[in-house]
């Protein structure tokens, strides 16, 4: 058998997890690399419509792996219906995206069948045959060469954003789909979860705004927002915020941008004294215009900035909030 | 309840990180802190003694630098320590490091295990999950709220997309604390003092070495990472960057 790559999607409520178009994107672009078979899988209680969705890209074969336990989402059940069907199939390398859920399972799994996971990683690269991740490191601030040196199967996921999920391959006739049923034994699953919820107070909408001035910890203490709401007005902007200043309560939770908070893709998104963790960026970095101010010239926030000013914010703000005035005038 | 905490000690969020020679590590010559989310694990543990009474142990693994956050924790409220103390573990995988906490609880009796819900260095966010594999209990991630019941615990799930979710769960059990949980205390003046006299147990690398083989992944190169987007720098007065920024977002980007 030739060695092949498994993409395994993530699926809530029926539908497909868009991320999940990105792993398939991951998956093409390194079987076509290596040379090795591509294929997905999708995992519930009822799989079929979500396996014949990826049935239609570019892929060998597509599985959907099915047991009544699987739903509502348990990392028992998933662990306990992949590992010994990985450990009998023997692919390669597993792909997922790197989302909450897969990071509830994913070591489990490996852990189960002896293996390891190279997670979060952002892209890769087949050198003289050698498979090689990369991912970020130190929040960011450096970037690793990650290789396996264990047993295959290998399994990696992928930060939200790594590749495109438009550009996943069509297929020019659908790939077969193979429904496999697994058994989960009974008291296999200890954890009993409830319904999904949204918290009440969830009100603001900034997937939507156009102008986003967030703030860091940079701004140093909460009578400080006050400036950075201040430059918000002027532009006719909405205030948001990196997770330590929710977490700190000086800003709901519901401005929060980042892995755990809203993504954003405004046409200008203003960054006041943020570093640029991995889980800020994320909900960011899709925005068309990026300013960063911070002091720190090696703050990672500047690795995806259209443009830097390295320096105080409390120096720079309070002239920017007046000739932002004066421009609106039309001055 | 007896809660097991896991912390590790991690560069300074705003130390310039040098590389070593090798380019396989940075050099270690920065100053540290306690990981983040492993500050508020620590919170929780100590206030879920307070409601419920038990006992607070804290776990780490390094060189002797990494003592600075059992002591910071102890200072805090925590009964003891353990310190895995050697240079060795810095490099070893999440597997790894996972079996050498393991090995040096076996021991032990205790009815949680919280740990940040990833590193500031690696950023792997596993050893907890795996640490819950290798005792063969269940675990629960990124959780915002514990509640302890009759039948064990109902705990608050963060989601993404500001979408959260209750579990209830048995005892014992892994969690992996999300940052943001609660409020953080700071160590009182007697606290530090008292925490002079609080049992800290070192594990030498030959104790728990038998537990865990090699790594099963390697970086093979650390770097600065590549940029990807061209950066415009501005620069001059604060007025003059306020002008010429403006200027930018009228003229060529058309926002305003």
């Amino acid at each position: 058998m030739p060695d092949s790559i498994l993409v395994v999607v993530e699926q809530r409520e029926g539908k497909l997890n868009r991320v999940s178009w990105e792993t398939i994107t991951a998956g093409q672009a390194i079987a076509a690399a290596t040379g090795w078979t591509l294929e997905a899988a999708v995992l519930g209680a009822s799989a079929g419509s979500i396996a014949a969705e990826l049935a239609a890209k570019k892929v060998a074969k597509v599985y959907a792996v099915e047991s009544p336990k699987l739903e509502p989402y348990t990392s028992d059940a998933f662990a306990a219906a992949l590992a010994p069907w990985l450990a009998s199939k023997q692919p390669k390398l597993v792909l997922m995206p790197h989302t909450y859920q897969v990071r509830d399972f994913v070591p489990k799994l490996a852990t189960v069948l002896g293996r390891t996971v190279i997670s979060d990683c952002v892209g890769f690269r087949y050198e003289n045959g050698k498979l090689v991740f990369t991912r970020q490191m130190f929040q960011g601030k450096l970037a690793a060469d990650v290789r396996f040196t264990s047993e295959s199967p290998w399994f990696a996921t992928f930060q939200n954003g790594s590749f495109r999920g438009d550009q996943a391959e069509a297929a020019a006739n659908p790939a077969p789909v193979e429904t496999v049923n697994v058994q989960i034994a009974d008291g296999i699953i200890r954890n009993k979860p409830q319904e999904v919820f949204k918290e009440a107070k969830q009100a603001v909408d900034l997937t939507q705004a156009e102008i986003i001035v967030s703030v860091g910890r940079g701004i140093k203490e909460q009578k400080n927002i006050e400036i950075a709401k201040q430059l918000a007005d002027a532009l006719g902007g909405d205030l948001a915020a990196s997770r330590p200043i929710c977490d700190s309560g000086w800003l709901p939770m519901d401005r929060q941008i980042g892995s755990s908070g809203q993504t954003v893709a405004p046409k200008l998104y203003l960054a006041l004294g943020i570093s640029g963790a991995i889980q800020h960026i994320v909900g960011m970095k899709g925005a068309r215009t990026i300013v960063a101010v911070n002091k720190d010239s090696e703050a990672p926030i500047f690795e995806i900035a259209d443009y830097a000013i390295v320096g105080n914010l409390f120096d720079i703000v309070p002239p920017l909030i007046e000739e932002v005035k004066k421009a609106m005038a039309g001055g | 309840m007896k809660i097991l905490v896991c912390m590790k000690q991690v560069p300074q969020k705003d130390a310039p990180l040098k590389l070593n020679e090798s380019g396989t590590w940075i050099r270690e010559d920065v100053s540290y802190e306690v990981n983040e989310p492993d500050a508020y694990a620590l919170e929780e543990a100590l206030r879920q003694k307070e409601k419920h009474g038990g006992e607070v142990v804290v776990i780490t693994s390094g060189p002797a630098r990494a003592q600075q956050v059992l002591r910071e924790a102890l200072a805090k409220g925590a009964d003891r320590a353990i310190h895995l103390e050697d240079n060795a573990f810095v490099g070893l995988d999440a597997l790894n490091t996972a079996k050498a906490f393991a090995a040096a609880i076996k021991d032990e009796r205790f009815d949680l295990i919280f740990t940040g819900l990833q590193s500031d260095d690696y950023g792997y966010a596993q050893t907890g999950v795996i640490l819950a594999e290798l005792m063969g209990w269940p675990h629960a991630t990124i959780i915002m709220q514990i509640e302890k019941n009759d039948a064990g615990i109902r705990v608050k799930r963060e989601l993404e997309a500001g979408f959260f979710q209750f579990v209830d769960m048995p005892l014992p059990a892994v969690l992996t604390i999300q940052s943001g949980i609660n409020k953080l205390r700071y160590a009182t003046l007697i606290g530090i003092k008292q925490a002079k006299n609080k049992p800290l147990r070192k594990v030498t690398l030959a104790e728990v070495q038998p537990a865990f083989g090699e790594n099963l992944q390697k970086i093979e190169r650390l770097y600065i990472p590549q940029k990807t987007k061209k950066t415009e720098h501005i620069e001059g007065s604060p007025s003059e960057i306020a002008k010429k920024l403006v200027d930018k977002l009228r003229n060529e980007l058309r926002v305003l």
